[in-house]
């Protein structure tokens, strides 16, 4: 529409790879298919699931009542490990949460088309996984009822402010950052859907639901004047703003003197890292999505392929950061990096360092495969391998350079009771609802912006 | 309550991109003011065929991004150095590289709220009602039609004149736009989407 709207020029069928909706898609056929699920009563098997993601979800509630009631000392914590599944499921959930603002600002800045079919959904992890982050830091302050106070600079009678210099307040700025802009920017991209389900509801109930969602959007060339300046802008300042974000939390290790942490390398390596995981999530519900709710002809088998060639990347640069920390640590000669990464390889939890080397670097390598990056039945392990893998980088970089630290006399070892595993495993019931909701409550692909798509390859054709 | 309909101008609807552009450039061309085109998806080249000035979008999302960089910058500063000074490491008071990761989120967090902020207000959202809605043409429109339409207020408003000028700019499917006229909302109707723009450099 406008000239310096990228995603509004025609596209070039020499530069797109693969085309983004079959020929001959009709926009009441995208209609149709995407607002299936939320225009239809949920069937058995999504009620299944669902029943499934509450009972985690119920198991969370039981272990944070715990955790809230009786404080973290039900948690497996003690000297000298301090931190251990509360940082590591928030850094985990944060680091899922970046695929979702890679694939919608990053991707389009670069016009990636393809994205449009998997762009909405991975936002709205992005913003679910952030959701589950935050449970953890504010958790694990012990009295989260003060937690307002000891995170946000807010004028309080005892007259102090919380400390600028420390990487734990950056991350508090980071992630609420994050988490606000995830929320306005998919909003922004969720208006002129919530339009059409508005105009195709029948119930007057979900009328006035959509009708009041869009905030009256009516599909104004004005107004798409203004939103498609205002998406490129978003996706602008949320491209910075992700690879800030995991940055900023790698600092948190990074700026401290622990070996094993305070190394440069960490920022480029957690965003990797993020991504990588983050892809491995949405690889593994998208493959759901499409199968359950019939949408293989908008995310097709390509799309998965992309995909997975971005993990395969990706598990290649975390590989690269794993082989670069061992280096630097024996480059530096300092005696205790070069003990914490030995004991990482060969030490007590040698096994949570092979699992992750194994499901981050040696897995994905099949991903090489074309068979692997497009046959859904013989990528899913891949998939769950690269979550499960990812979670134990984040464990292995806090216990194991935790628990031997400079002073042998304060070593120790670290397992987790059962109130941090309910909180781990109740987290995802967290995540699985809302994911859940959102496929049957809101349009899980953006419609607007695939007919737009649509539009342009065949004008694309017509012309080109 | 009786309900009245009253004439809030004429619609026209169009099948695909190309006729919708043209008819835009007639009827810019003839000097309209109080007019918009409502389409599914963006159109490429419409802006310019309707004449309207690039989004000024930038400079707000850039204005408040500067504010909130400022307002960082500032509190940090201000509470760290002069209102609870606390000497921690031997670091200087006004630690200003340890300012950048804040400074920074402030800065994005500031241009998100003013680009919502923005759209919200340019867009003239949080306004449910219009009258392609009373006129069922909505619906078209979000699925998959492009629709031109002259609003009732402009004064070369004339409903035989306008869908006189509609069919001669290619549009074999006019119709009257009506507006439920539900008493006091319709006395206090505001401008129609965009007319304040004016949409003519």
């Amino acid at each position: 529409m406008s000239d310096h709207a990228p995603a509004a020029r025609a596209l070039d069928p020499r530069l797109e790879p693969f085309p983004l909706v079959p020929p001959g898609t009709t926009p009441a056929q995208l209609d149709d298919a995407i607002l299936r699920p939320i225009e239809t009563f949920p069937t058995l098997r999504w009620w299944g699931a669902f029943a499934v993601a509450m009972s985690m979800l119920g198991l969370f509630g039981v272990a944070l009542t715990v955790t809230v009631l009786e404080g973290t000392g039900t948690w497996g914590l003690n000297q000298p490990v301090g931190w251990a599944f509360d940082i590591t499921n928030l850094v985990f959930w944060i680091g899922i949460g970046h695929a979702g603002t890679l694939i919608s600002a990053i991707l389009f800045l670069f016009r990636q088309h393809w994205r449009t079919a998997i762009a909405r959904f991975a936002e709205a992890t992005t913003l679910f996984a952030v959701l589950c982050a935050i449970q953890f830091p504010v958790i694990h302050t012990g009295r989260p009822w003060l937690a307002l106070y000891w995170l946000f600079p807010y004028p309080n009678h005892n007259g102090i402010w919380t400390n600028f210099r420390s990487p734990l307040e950056w991350d508090v700025f980071a992630i609420s950052t994050y988490g606000t802009v995830s929320l306005l920017f998919w909003y922004t991209g969720l208006l002129p859907d919530l339009a059409i389900a508005r105009d195709r509801a029948k119930n007057p109930f979900r009328k006035v639901i959509y009708g009041f969602l869009s905030l009256g959007w009516n599909g104004s060339a004005r107004a798409w004047h203004h939103y498609e300046r205002a998406y490129l802008l978003f996706a602008g300042i949320a491209t910075p703003l992700v690879l800030s974000v995991h940055s900023v939390i790698s600092f948190d290790f990074a700026v401290s003197v622990v070996p094993g942490w305070h190394t440069t390398i960490f920022p480029p390596y957690f965003v990797a890292g993020a991504i990588f995981s983050g892809f491995g999530m949405v690889t593994m519900l998208v493959v759901l999505l499409r199968r359950f709710f019939r949408l293989e002809h908008v995310i097709s088998e390509r799309h998965l392929d992309v995909m997975n060639k971005i993990m395969l990347a990706t598990s290649l640069m975390v590989g690269y950061a794993y082989a670069m920390e061992f280096f630097t640590a024996w480059y530096s000669g300092v005696l205790y990096e070069k003990f914490v990464f030995l004991n990482r390889a060969l030490g007590p939890y040698a096994w949570a360092y092979w699992t992750m080397v194994s499901c981050n670097v040696f897995v994905p390598q099949l991903l090489w495969i074309r068979k692997f990056r497009r046959n859904p039945w013989l990528m899913y392990p891949i998939v769950i391998l690269v979550n499960v893998g990812m979670w134990f980088e984040r464990f292995v970089i806090i216990v194991s350079s935790l628990h031997r630290d400079y002073l042998p006399s304060s070593w120790g070892m670290y397992a987790p009771t059962w109130v941090e595993v309910g909180l781990l495993v109740g987290s995802f019931g967290l995540f699985f609802t809302l994911v859940l909701l959102f496929v049957r409550l809101l349009p899980a692909i953006s419609i607007a912006e695939l007919k737009h798509a649509a539009a342009a390859q065949q004008g694309g054709a017509r012309h080109g | 309550m009786a309900e009245r309909t009253r004439l809030a101008g004429v619609v026209g609807l169009f099948d695909d991109e190309d006729s919708l552009l043209a008819a835009a450039r007639r009827v810019r061309e003839a000097g309209w003011r109080r007019w918009d085109c409502h389409v599914p998806h963006p159109v490429h080249g419409l802006s310019g065929a309707m004449g309207l000035p690039p989004s000024r979008m930038g400079w707000i999302a850039i204005g408040a991004g500067a504010v909130g960089v400022a307002s960082a910058l500032l509190m940090q500063w201000w509470m760290s150095a002069v209102d609870y000074p606390v000497l921690i490491g031997g670091k200087p008071l006004a630690s200003w590289p340890a300012f950048v990761p804040i400074t920074f989120e402030l800065f994005v967090l500031f241009a998100a709220f003013a680009i919502t902020g923005g759209l919200v207000r340019m867009c003239r959202l949080w306004r449910w009602h219009h009258p392609l809605h009373d006129s069922g043409v909505m619906a078209e429109v979000s699925s998959s039609r492009f629709a031109i339409v002259l609003d009732a207020r402009d004064d070369r408003f004339e409903r035989d004149g306008s869908r006189l000028l509609l069919e001669e700019a290619g549009c074999t499917d006019v119709r009257d736009l009506v507006e439920e006229d539900g008493g006091e909302d319709a006395a206090a109707a505001p401008a129609p989407n965009g007319a304040r723009d004016g949409g003519h450099p």
